[in-house]
């Protein structure tokens, strides 16, 4: 019963999703001027060809700050797990 | 579980060649398509294969995984460096002090379509090289502690 | 019309068949392969939200002089996979750490998860 209601709620999700791209045009974006403005200016001011390179390490770089240190939290997470099971087995077992 | 001959070969001979392939992604981050996460990703990749054609012993006795750490740290402090090296010059944090100055990385570029030089843009290319060390780093020591984890026996 | 929208029905299809796997899978790795699926959905989603009609990649190195598609999109795209990879690192540790505890990765068999 539990599993035909929750089957029965995502096919009425699934079909209403499906009527998303009749409402969108591919190709043709709303609004340019913030990447328009980077195009243009973004070589001289950052002296990269890679306007998306310039972008990530220049105009939003406290944006690449936070996901390095996510990175970083998550290595820290895995290493932490791994490495207190290791230790934790000889007196935490029963 | 230890692999045939002809796998550990193979490995050997692509483990060098990933490598400069993953550097040059890195290095050259601001002329062409790539940069510090794609190459870092791209030498993890390298890690990786080494994992798989080898035992889990044999890898054991030559990798360090303090090292491996150290090396993320190394790249994250190195990323934060570049980061105060703008509020040294009196500039923002983050601000690219190397464009443009004729020092290090510091030619500028003609403007609109050229053929790149690979001593220009500034800071950027020094934040390529520490996210890249970085991503090295912590991919390789996700691998090894998920390879030293299945290995052994449940308890 | 809907043709012309292929990369929006891709996204549509790649958002149910990941948010399917996680509602109606009972195997943790198989939800987590949902969930990456679902991360997928979402990167295509926000490219295919920058492309304009005959762009090339914003880059200027050895460029055709054309239109530039939005490189704001592809900027976040790479921190949103990312922040996927180490999300998908974590998961999976919780997923070997959860087979040693209990001997099974069948939520429907981890009764203690539940309450």
């Amino acid at each position: 019963m539990k599993k035909v209601l929750v089957a029965a709620i995502f096919l009425v999700w699934a079909a209403g999703l499906c009527t998303i791209p009749l409402f969108l045009s591919f190709g043709d974006p709303a609004a340019t001027d913030m990447d328009t403005y980077f195009i243009r200016t973004g070589q001289a001011a950052a002296a990269a060809n890679n306007i998306v390179t310039s972008i990530v390490f220049d105009f939003r770089g406290f944006d690449t700050l936070g996901e390095s240190v996510v990175l970083f939290t998550a290595v820290t997470g895995v290493a932490l797990m791994f490495r207190a099971r290791k230790e934790g087995e000889e007196h935490e077992d029963e | 579980m230890r692999m045939s001959k002809i796998v550990r070969t193979g490995a050997c001979i692509l483990y060098p060649l990933i490598i400069i392939f993953g550097l040059y992604v890195v290095v050259h981050g601001h002329l062409t398509p790539g940069g510090g996460f794609q190459g870092g990703a791209v030498i993890a990749t390298a890690a990786a294969l080494v994992l798989v054609a080898f035992s889990h012993e044999e890898i054991a006795g030559m990798v360090r995984k303090a090292f491996l750490s150290a090396q993320e740290s190394l790249g994250l402090l190195l990323f934060i460096g570049a980061g105060i090296l703008g509020l040294l010059a009196g500039a923002p944090f983050f601000a690219n002090i190397l464009a443009n100055s004729g020092l290090l990385f510091g030619l500028p570029v003609p403007p609109g379509p050229n053929p790149g030089d690979l001593n220009t843009a500034g800071v950027i290319p020094v934040m390529n090289i520490a996210v890249g060390v970085e991503v090295w780093g912590g991919l390789a020591i996700i691998l090894v502690y998920l390879f030293s984890a299945t290995g052994g026996e449940r308890t | 019309m809907v043709l012309y929208n292929l990369p929006y029905v891709a996204v549509v299809v790649l958002t149910i068949i990941g948010l399917g796997t996680i509602v109606l899978k009972q195997n943790l790795i198989k939800i987590f392969l949902g969930i990456m699926i679902l991360e997928s959905a979402v990167n295509l989603f926000l490219v295919s939200l920058g492309y304009r009609e005959g762009g090339i990649a914003p880059i200027y190195t050895n460029a055709p002089d054309r239109v530039m598609v939005l490189p704001t999109p592809q900027a976040l795209t790479l921190t949103s996979i990312v922040i996927g990879v180490a999300t998908t690192a974590l998961l999976l540790s919780f997923a070997i750490i959860i087979w040693k505890k209990y001997g099974s990765i069948e939520i429907g068999f981890l009764r203690r998860l539940k309450e």
